[in-house]
Order: structure tokens, then sequence, then C-alpha cells
């Protein structure tokens, strides 16, 4: 008794018999509410069973549902099939979307006068040439890259220095400010982007860099910049925000500075979504198409410096779709584009999945 | 044997608000260097707080204020010249849940080491050399010298809580705040930190957050007894278990409430 845990015992075994007579009682009630029709089937289950209770916990349940009103039940079900339709409608979208523009894209691999290494590998664009036709798109996917990657050099230290300062450096009325900017940055379309790129930004370039013309990769990346920050910021948030605290405390009770915190801490544990948010950005300069249409300057061109212009592939499928006659090869050309900017943000999109999963099985 | 004991921690009329509420009313205690101090208290008595008052990470909430003394190794660690990585270094801290960070368990060890030191300081026979002894130190070399790539995270519960004790050593802390580390593990679990709590003794001054009676009794010297943001009752713990002064003490160690 001694020990000081005398009670500890004792208080138990005042709690215990409440706690039996409360029992039975709560497993009685299912049976009070049992209607007589299921009550023969019930004592024939209960007269068989040994251990009583659990047989008539199990038939109260029975009996509830089987007095379910038939249009909650159906109601339910209804309810399922939409529930499931609505997951399974992204594949079915993505499938069909694939398919109808394979559809368009596909007779013109089996035309003879066209060449699928050509329209790789070939920088020559005359669809509309009587003598010369030539569909090479290599100078559009060179346009492509350029700017998508002048775009993720400017935008991903932004977007990354931003998401930390948001999540670990400001808090309260600043924080509530700046995310409600950032998310009216990401509203604003991509055709207002393009008139800020065809006249402010593009009037800067010619006058700060000299060059020959304020539309080029330059431009296009600045624009394309801007338009993944927001994208990256609210995503890179969001996976810093995901950490958990204990990792920070045990850093700070280490004696970490914040910087240090942030470096050794945050980013190694916040990297999968953080490389989420990048890889989202890159879509996003992937599949943009207005507002690079209007920054780049839409000259078929290999690009040698920033402030060369080029065009991108969505630019030309926009620019050119709506006078190429339906179901020539220009028409055909022009799906098998699409084809392949779907390919293409498929692989960076299976690479991203890939690369996340390989961080998380280290 | 204990009077003999020079001072670890001193506070004098520590108080600590959360915005409006007190969670701290005047506390004054002495804890002695060298000694495995608990702190007991039914939920919500201020114990975790008054913790982690000694390494002021209660402050990273900025709602928090604090006034009053609390002297460590005879520094005031209140006054403005105080450096919070300083004192986070002489003062380590292992928490509830065990938290590793999601590096491996070689960084694990040499975190402090890193964020402490010069670059050029950093030798690797110097880290490799830390790494063995803090774990050997806290029993977990033999398991895991061929796995010091695996993450930290990856390892069992009772394991990450010895590494978390582990990061600790590297960086020669004066005194380690345990908040209830064992009450994510089981008994096997807790029996092994326990032991490796009387290792550590006399070397460091430990100083012990528990809601498990039995586990105060056990493993440490000294007892503080907290109720509502006060200190009821500070003796050597047999004393306490067995001759309670206060009748509040006398009540919550007889299981009465709490």
């Amino acid at each position: 008794m001694g020990d000081g845990f005398g009670g500890g015992p004792a208080s138990p075994g005042v709690l215990n018999p409440k706690a039996e007579i409360r029992k039975p009682k709560e497993i009685r009630k299912p049976k009070e509410i049992r209607k007589p029709k299921a009550e023969a089937a019930s004592k024939l289950g209960r007269d068989m069973s040994t251990p009583q209770t659990d047989r008539a916990v199990a038939d109260g349940f029975a009996v509830r549902r089987a007095t379910r009103p038939a249009w909650a039940v159906l109601g339910e079900r209804a309810l399922e099939v939409l529930i499931y339709l609505c997951g399974i409608s992204a594949i079915v979208f993505v499938l069909g979307i694939f398919f109808f523009v394979f559809k368009e894209a596909f007779p013109i691999l089996g035309n003879k006068q066209f060449s699928l290494s050509q329209f790789l590998f070939s920088e020559q664009w005359h669809p509309t040439s009587e003598l010369n036709k030539r569909y090479g798109v290599l100078a559009m996917i060179a346009g492509t890259f350029s700017v998508t990657a002048l775009a993720m050099v400017i935008a991903v230290p932004f977007g990354l220095g931003a998401a930390i300062y948001l999540s670990e450096f400001c808090s309260g009325r600043v924080k509530e400010t700046l995310k409600v900017v950032i998310e009216l940055l990401a509203a604003i379309p991509s055709v207002v982007w393009g008139f800020i790129g065809l006249t402010v930004m593009s009037r800067l370039i010619v006058k700060y860099t000299g060059a020959p013309v304020g539309v080029n990769v330059l431009n296009g990346g600045i624009i394309l910049a801007l338009m993944s920050v927001p994208i990256i910021v609210s995503i890179g948030e969001d996976a810093l925000k995901a950490v958990p605290d204990s990792y920070r405390e045990a850093g700070l009770a280490l004696g970490a500075t914040r910087w240090q915190l942030v470096w050794r801490v945050l980013l190694p544990a916040g990297k999968t979504g953080l490389l989420a948010a990048v890889l989202l950005g890159v879509g996003r300069g992937v599949g943009e198409t207005m507002a690079v249409l209007m920054a780049t300057g839409h000259a078929v061109h290999i690009p040698h410096s920033p402030f060369d212009s080029v065009r991108t592939l969505t630019a030309n499928i926009a620019a050119e779709l709506g006078e190429a006659p339906a179901n020539s090869d220009h028409y055909q050309v022009l799906f098998l584009t699409g084809v392949l900017l779907f390919l293409m943000t498929f692989v960076v999109n299976l690479a991203a999945d890939l690369i996340v999963r390989g961080i998380r099985r280290k | 044997m204990s009077d003999s004991l020079q001072p670890c921690i001193t506070t004098r009329d520590l108080n600590l608000w959360y915005g409006k509420f007190q969670a701290l009313i005047d506390v004054s205690v002495t804890i002695k260097e060298g000694l495995i101090t608990s702190l007991i208290g039914p939920s919500g008595c201020g114990k975790t707080t008054l913790l982690r008052c000694f390494n002021r990470v209660n402050e990273r909430y900025g709602y928090v204020t604090t006034t009053g003394e609390t002297r460590i190794l005879g520094k005031n660690i209140y006054d403005p010249d105080v450096s919070l990585i300083e004192l986070r270094k002489s003062v380590g801290m292992v928490f509830q849940r065990p938290n590793p960070l999601p590096i491996s368990v070689y960084e694990n060890v040499v975190f402090g080491l890193r964020i402490h030191s010069e670059r050029k300081d950093l030798k690797r026979s110097t880290l490799d050399q830390a790494v063995e002894t803090a774990l050997t130190e806290v029993g977990l070399w033999n398991d895991l010298k061929d796995r010091l790539d695996a993450k930290g995270t990856s390892l069992q519960l009772e394991q990450q809580q010895k590494l978390c004790i582990a990061r600790l050593l590297p960086l020669k802390p004066r005194l380690i705040l345990m908040d209830e580390p064992c009450s994510a593990l089981d008994v096997e679990g807790t029996r092994a930190i326990e032991e490796l709590m009387f290792g550590l003794k006399g070397r460091y001054t430990i100083v012990i957050v528990t809601h498990n009676m039995a586990q105060a009794r056990r493993a440490s010297d000294e007892c503080i007894f907290m109720l509502l943001g006060e200190i009821i009752e500070h003796s050597r713990t047999e004393e306490l278990f067995l001759k309670p002064t206060h009748p509040k003490t006398a009540e919550y160690i007889e299981g009465r409430y709490g």
C-alpha cells in the first residue's frame, strides 16, 4: 500500500461495476428497436448461438437495414454510381481527347508525301507554299523548349523563394495579403499577359538591351515566368506547410537559425512537394499558348540568343488552325503537332511521377 | 548527498502567459546538476510549458510572454545578450513523439555539428568519430553501423527516440530536457530509454516530464509536482512518494485525480 499506487487498483475497482451495468444496456438497445416481422428469425438465431449479445447486435443491424425506405437505399446506390462516374471521368476525358486528336492527325501518317522524320527534324515550315510544301516543326520544338527553360530559370528561384518566405518568414496580415495577391496573379487571363508582353515588356526590352525586336524568347520567358510563379508559390507553400512541425522544433531545439532550418530541414523534408510545384510550373510553360503567341514574335527560327524571335508549338496551332482547310494536309499536320505536345506533357508528367516516387521510396 | 550538488537551473518568480491565459504562476525552483529530475502533475498543469522555458522554445509562438528569471548554469537565459543558438546548443531537448529528421541516420547525428561549426572544421574523420561515439553511447551503434545511410524516420520508434538523444550528444550539452520521451513507446522501449537515462546521469543533468508516475518513481532522483501552473512540492523522489507534505500531492499520487 505504502507505494503510493494503493489508490490505483482501487479506483478501477470502483469503476468496473458501473461499466458492467452500462454495457448490457447498450447492447440491448437494438433489440428494443426490432420489428416483430424479424422477431421469429432472430429468435431462432439467438437460440442457436452461444454468444448471445453478438448475435443480438448483428440482428439489430440487419433489421435496421431492411426497414430503410426504398428511396433511401436507391438514393445511396445512385450517389455511389455518381461518385464512381466522377472518379473515372478524368480517365474517360483524357482518352477521349487523345482519341479525337489522334483521329484527326492519323491520315497524314499514311500520306506518301509526308515523312515523320522530316516533321520532327526539319526546321522548314512552309505549309501554304504552292510548290514546296514543308512540314518541319523542329524550330518550334526549339522555341517551346527555349521559352519554357528560360521561364523556369526565372520562375523556380522566385517561386520557391516566395513559397519559403510565405510559409516560414511571415505571418498574420502580411501573409494573408500576399496570398490573396498571388492568387490574383494566377487569375489574370493569359491574353492579358500577352498584352503586357506585346506592349510594356517589349518596349522595356528594346530600351534596355538594344535588341532589334522586343518580342522574343526573353519576353516570352519573362511573361511565362510571371504566369508560372503563382502556381509554384501556392503549391510550394502547401508542400512546406505539410512538413510536420515536429521537424521544425527538432531543428530549433538543436540551435538552428531560420536559414539553417530552411536549408537543412525544410527543403529535404518538402522536396517531393516542391518538385511537384516546379513540374506543374513546367507543365504550364509547355502548354501555355496565347501569351507566348503574343510575346515571342512568331518567327519560325531556331533561336541562337534570348533576343531572337521564336514560335512555339502551341502558338503555331492557335495561329494556323483557323486558316487550314479541314482535313487538308496542313490541318492534319497541325493535329499531329497536338499529338506531339500531348506526348511531351505526358512524358514530363510521367517523369515527375517517377522522380517523386523514387524520392519517396528512399 | 543532493544538498551538496550545484544548482543547474534556478528559476525565480517565473510567470508565463499564452495570450491572456497564465500557464505558469510564480515558479521558483532549483534543479540540481547531474541528477534526473522529473516533473509530474495532471494534464494542463504546466509541466511541459516549464520544460520548454528552459530552452526558450516556447517563444516560437508569438503570443507567449514570460516574466521572471531563469538561471541556467548561472546565466539568466532571458537576458538580452543571450544567444538562443548557444543556449539551445547546451540545452538539448527530446520530444514526446520521436522526431528524427527525414535525412540519414548519420546526418541526423551530425546535424548539430554541421549547424554549429564552420565547414572547414568538419573533417570526415571528426564526423565519423562523433557518429560512432554518440550512437555507441545510446546503444544503437551495433544495430545501425551498417545502416547509417538509412533514413532516420525509417527506424523503429524506440530506435528513433534513441537517435533523437544521440543527436544531442555531439554538441556536449550540459542539460537534457525530455518531454514525455516514452509516451509513444512500448514497455521494452520505455525500459531501454530509462536505462539510457541512467547511463547518461551524472554527466548530464536530465529533466523529464512524465505522465507516468511509476516512471517518475523508478527513474528520477528528484520529483517536482505541479498543479495549475504552480509548483506544489519539490523533494527527493522517495520522500515525495512516501511522505508527501502537501495534501494535493498525496491525493494525486494516490490517483484521486489527474
